[in-house]
C-alpha cells in the first residue's frame, strides 16, 4: 500500500486547480483572483483558464495573480502584467481591437442585416396585392353574406 | 478470419453505396423504374453489410483479439464488459465505423418507412444518402481502416482512455453521431429537393420528423456529454465552450432552426428556400463538427488526436458536399416560390425571428471557435477565444429568444393580436415575477444574474403552460382539463420541449448565482461548514479496481445534527495509461448537489479537499430530458404516423376485404 500511495504521489502530483495554501486570506481579495483567473488561459493546457488547470505553469501564475493583489494592483494592472508576459494568447476574452472587431461585431451586424431583410420582405409581401380581393370577388363576397 | 470477412464486408458496403448513388439517380432523371427501384435493395444491403462489418469489430473487442491494432491501441483484457463494447467507438476508427453503420440505417430507414414518397424523390434521396456512405466509406478505407492485423500481436492492450471509461461517456458518442447524422437525412432531402426542383407542404412533413430525430439525439447526447464533465472533470463545470463541445452545438442550434421554419413550409408553404438553405447548413455544420475534432486543427481537451491527412480528407468531403449542395442551392432556390402572405406579428414571423436568433446565436459559437485559426494565419496574431467571450458573445441573442417564446407560441397565423396575446401571458408574468422577487430575496447581493435568469426561465415555463391551457379551447375548466388530456402529442411535445427549455435556464442561472465553494487542507477526522452542512473528513483509504488503482476518501455529511449522507470522493490512477482521473462525490437533490472531490495529501499532513453547493445543477439536464421527452412525445403524433404510413393504409384496407 505504500509503494502505491508513492507511485500515486509521483506519477499523479499535479492535481486539482487552486490548491489549499494558495487561497488567500482576505475573502473579497480572493474573489477578484478567482475571477482574474478564470479569464486567463493556462498557456500550456488545451482550452483550460488558469483557474481550472492543474499544470505547474498555472499555478505559478494564480499565485503571481495574487501577489500583485496583495501588493495593491487592480484587476486591469494585473491582467496587464501577465499578458505582458506571455502575449495575447493568455486572454480567454481577446479584447474588441484591430481585426478583433471582425469577432465581436459579426454576430450583431449579422442580426442587424438577417432582421432587416426579414422585417422588409415581410413588411413588403404583407402589404403585397395578394392579401386584397379584387372587385369581383368582393361583389360575390357581399352576395354570399347577404342575409 | 472474421475480421477479414468484415473488412471484406465493408469494401462491399462501400461499392453497394456507388452502386446506390448512382444508379437511382440517373433513374429518376430518365423516369426508369427499374433504375430507381435499385435503391431500396441496394440501401437495405449496404445497411446490412456496414452492420456485418460493425459486429466483426464488435466481436474483436470483445473477446480481447490483440491481433488487430485497433484493439491493441484501445483496449486491455482487464477492462470491464462495458468498456470492452463502448471502445469499439472510443476511437477514431471505431467512431467512423460507427458514423458509417448509423448513414447506412438512417438511409435504410428511409428506404423502408419512405413508400408514400413520390417515387423519383425517394430514388434522390437515397441516391443523395448514399454518396455521403461513399465518402465516408472511402475516408475509413482509405485512411483509416479499423481492421489492420498486427504482425506481432502483443500480450496485452494499451488500454482505453480512462476519461472515456465511465457510463456517461460510454453512451455520449452514439447519441451524438445518432444527431450528426440523422441531419444527414435532412440534407438529402434538401439536395434532392433541389435536383427535383419542388418543395411543398408535403416535402416539408417529410423531412420534420427526421430533423426531430436527429435534434433530440443531439439534445441527449450534448446533455450526457456535459454531465459527464460535470462529475468527472473535478471542477463541476457543466460547459466549457470547448471547440469539441462546440462543435455539436452548431448543428443542435441549426437542428432546432430548421425544425422550426420547416413547420411555417409545412404550415404556410413560406419560407421554403430558407428552409432548405438551413438543412443544407445543418448538416454542413456537422461535417465541419467532424472536421473540428478530427483534424486536431483545434486542440481541445477531448480530441483524438490525428494526422492532417485525415483532416484533409474531411476538409475535402465538406467541401463537395457544402460546395455542392450551395452551387445547387444558388442556381435552383430561385423556382422555390413562397405562397404564404403574412403581417409583421403573426406566428410566421416569430418563427422567422426565432430562425434568425437561433442562426445568429450558432454564428457567434461558429466565430468564436474559428476565429483563433483565421486570426494566426491572416493576422498573425496568436490569441485565445474563450467561455468569457461566449458568455458575453452568445447570451444576448438566448436571452431574446426566450424573451419571444412565450409570445410567438400564442400568436395566430398570417396576422395576431399582439395586445391580446400579451394579456393571455399574466400567469406567465405573474410566475417570472414572483421568481425575479424570490431571487432578490435569496441573493446576497453578488449579481442580478440569478434573479433576472430565474425570471426568464419562469417566463418560458410559464408560457409553455398557457400555450397549453390556451389549445383547450373555451368553457368551464373541467371541461378544458378534459380537453387538454385529448390535446394531439405534438402540441403537449411543443410545449414539454419549451418548458425544458426554461427548466435548464433556470438550473443554469441558479448554478451560476449561488454556488458556493470550500478549499482547505483537511486532517483526517476535522470538519467545516458550509453553508448549513457540516462536513467530515472521517477516512481516506486506498482500493484497487478492475483496472485502476484508487484513493478514496470518506466524508459525511450533517445538516442540523443530523447525518444526511456519506460521500465517497475518488482519486483514480490507470496504471496502464498512466493517467489519473478524479470522481466526484455528488449527493444530489432536486434543489442542490453537494459536490465534494479529493486531491493530494499534502506535505504537513492532511489531504486538499474541495466542497461545494450547486444550487439547481440537477435542472439543467433535467431540462434537457424535458426537451429531448419533448421531443418523442411529438414524434408518436398520430399526423407524423399518418403521414408516414398514408398511402398503404387504403391498400391494406382493401386486402382485409
Amino acid at each position: 500500500m505504500k509503494r502505491l500511495a508513492l507511485i500515486l504521489a509521483l506519477v499523479a502530483a499535479p492535481a486539482f486547480a487552486v490548491e489549499p495554501d494558495e487561497v488567500l486570506d482576505d475573502p473579497a481579495l480572493e474573489a477578484r483572483a478567482r475571477e482574474i483567473s478564470a479569464g486567463l488561459r493556462c498557456p500550456v493546457c488545451r482550452n483550460e483558464s488558469i483557474d481550472e488547470s492543474n499544470a505547474g505553469v498555472s499555478r505559478d501564475l494564480r499565485l503571481m495573480v495574487r501577489e500583485r493583489l496583495v501588493a495593491g494592483d487592480s484587476d486591469a494592472e494585473v491582467v496587464r502584467a501577465v499578458v505582458d508576459r506571455y502575449g495575447e494568447f493568455v486572454l480567454l476574452r481577446p479584447d474588441a481591437s484591430g481585426a478583433n472587431l471582425v469577432l465581436w461585431l459579426a454576430a450583431p451586424g449579422l442580426l442587424l442585416l438577417a432582421g432587416g431583410v426579414a422585417f422588409v420582405s415581410i413588411r413588403r409581401r404583407a402589404s403585397g396585392p395578394e392579401d386584397r380581393l379584387t372587385e369581383e370577388e368582393e361583389t360575390r363576397l357581399k352576395d354570399i353574406l347577404k342575409p | 478470419m472474421l475480421i477479414e470477412l468484415g473488412h471484406f464486408a465493408l469494401i462491399l458496403a462501400f461499392a453497394t453505396a456507388i452502386v446506390q448513388m448512382v444508379v437511382p439517380l440517373v433513374g429518376a432523371q430518365k423516369g426508369w423504374r427499374g433504375w430507381m427501384g435499385v435503391a431500396e435493395p441496394a440501401a437495405t444491403a449496404q445497411f446490412a453489410l456496414t452492420a456485418f462489418a460493425f459486429g466483426a469489430l464488435t466481436v474483436a473487442f470483445v473477446t480481447s483479439d490483440f491481433s488487430v491494432a485497433l484493439v491493441v491501441a484501445n483496449s486491455h483484457s482487464l477492462k470491464p464488459m462495458i468498456y470492452k463494447i463502448s471502445g469499439v467507438w472510443g476511437n477514431h476508427e471505431g467512431s467512423l465505423l460507427l458514423w458509417l453503420l448509423i448513414l447506412s440505417g438512417f438511409g435504410a430507414c428511409a428506404a423502408w418507412f419512405g413508400g408514400n414518397l413520390p417515387e423519383t424523390l425517394r430514388a434522390r434521396v437515397l441516391a443523395v444518402q448514399a454518396s455521403i456512405g461513399v465518402a465516408f466509406g472511402a475516408f475509413l478505407l482509405f485512411t483509416s481502416n479499423p481492421f489492420l492485423r498486427m504482425a506481432v500481436p502483443p500480450f496485452d492492450g494499451q488500454d482505453l482512455n480512462p476519461l472515456l471509461q465511465d457510463p456517461g461517456l460510454a453512451f455520449h458518442p452514439p447519441f451524438l453521431y445518432l444527431g450528426y447524422v440523422g441531419l444527414s437525412m435532412s440534407f438529402s432531402f434538401a439536395v434532392a429537393a433541389l435536383i427535383e426542383g419542388r418543395v411543398d407542404a408535403a416535402w416539408a412533413r417529410w423531412v420534420r420528423p427526421w430533423t426531430l430525430a436527429a435534434w433530440l439525439f443531439l439534445t441527449i447526447g450534448i446533455a450526457l456529454g456535459s454531465w459527464w464533465a460535470y462529475y468527472e472533470l473535478g471542477w463541476g463545470g457543466f460547459w466549457f465552450w470547448d471547440p469539441v463541445e462546440n462543435a455539436s452545438f452548431m448543428p443542435w442550434l441549426f437542428a432546432a432552426a430548421l425544425l422550426h421554419s420547416a413547420i411555417v413550409t409545412e404550415k404556410r408553404e413560406a419560407l421554403k428556400s430558407w428552409t432548405v438553405l438551413l438543412a443544407i447548413l445543418a448538416f454542413s455544420f456537422s461535417l465541419l463538427g467532424t472536421f473540428i475534432v478530427r483534424s486536431g486543427v483545434l486542440t481541445s481537451v477531448h480530441a483524438f488526436a490525428n494526422d492532417p491527412e485525415r483532416g484533409v480528407f474531411i476538409l475535402m468531403i465538406l467541401g463537395v458536399f457544402t460546395g455542392g449542395a450551395l452551387t445547387l442551392y444558388a442556381a435552383r432556390a430561385h423556382a422555390m416560390e413562397a405562397k404564404g402572405v403574412f403581417g409583421l406579428v403573426s406566428r410566421e414571423s416569430a418563427l422567422v425571428a426565432n430562425n434568425v436568433l437561433l442562426a445568429v446565436a450558432a454564428m457567434v459559437v461558429f466565430v468564436g471557435t474559428l476565429w483563433p485559426l483565421i486570426a494566426e494565419m491572416a493576422f498573425g496574431r496568436v490569441l485565445s477565444v474563450g467561455p468569457p467571450f461566449f458568455d458575453a458573445a452568445f447570451t444576448p441573442f438566448f436571452v431574446a429568444l426566450a424573451l419571444l417564446l412565450p409570445p410567438g407560441t400564442l400568436f395566430a397565423w398570417k396576422r395576431a393580436q399582439g395586445a391580446r396575446v400579451l394579456r393571455q401571458l399574466w400567469p406567465a408574468l405573474t410566475l417570472a415575477s414572483a421568481l425575479l422577487l424570490l431571487g432578490y430575496a435569496l441573493g446576497s447581493g453578488r449579481s442580478a444574474l440569478g434573479p433576472l435568469g430565474l425570471a426568464l426561465g419562469g417566463w418560458v415555463v410559464g408560457g409553455a403552460g398557457v400555450d397549453l391551457w390556451a389549445r383547450s379551447g373555451r368553457g368551464s375548466v373541467a371541461a378544458r382539463l378534459h380537453r387538454l388530456r385529448r390535446l394531439p402529442r405534438a402540441d403537449w411535445g411543443r410545449g414539454l420541449a419549451h418548458a425544458g427549455l426554461g427548466v435548464t435556464i433556470i438550473g443554469i442561472a441558479g448554478l451560476l448565482a449561488w454556488e458556493r465553494e470550500d478549499i482547505r487542507v483537511a486532517q483526517i477526522g476535522e470538519s467545516w461548514s458550509l453553508g448549513r452542512y457540516e462536513i467530515t473528513l472521517d477516512a481516506v483509504r486506498e482500493a484497487e479496481g478492475p483496472n485502476y488503482l484508487t484513493t478514496i476518501g470518506e466524508m459525511s455529511v450533517r445538516a442540523d445534527g443530523r447525518q444526511i449522507a456519506t460521500l465517497l470522493p475518488e482519486k483514480r490512477f490507470y496504471p496502464v495509461a498512466g493517467m489519473p482521473t478524479t470522481e466526484a462525490g455528488i449527493d444530489g437533490g432536486i434543489w442542490r448537489d453537494l459536490y465534494l472531490v479529493i486531491g493530494d495529501p499534502q506535505d504537513g499532513g492532511g489531504w486538499a479537499v474541495r466542497s461545494h453547493i450547486k444550487p439547481m445543477a440537477a435542472w439543467i439536464w433535467g431540462g434537457a430530458i424535458l426537451m429531448a421527452l419533448g421531443g418523442v412525445v411529438s414524434l408518436t403524433d398520430r399526423r407524423m404516423r399518418v403521414a408516414a404510413g398514408a398511402r398503404r393504409a387504403p391498400v391494406a384496407t382493401v386486402a382485409a376485404e
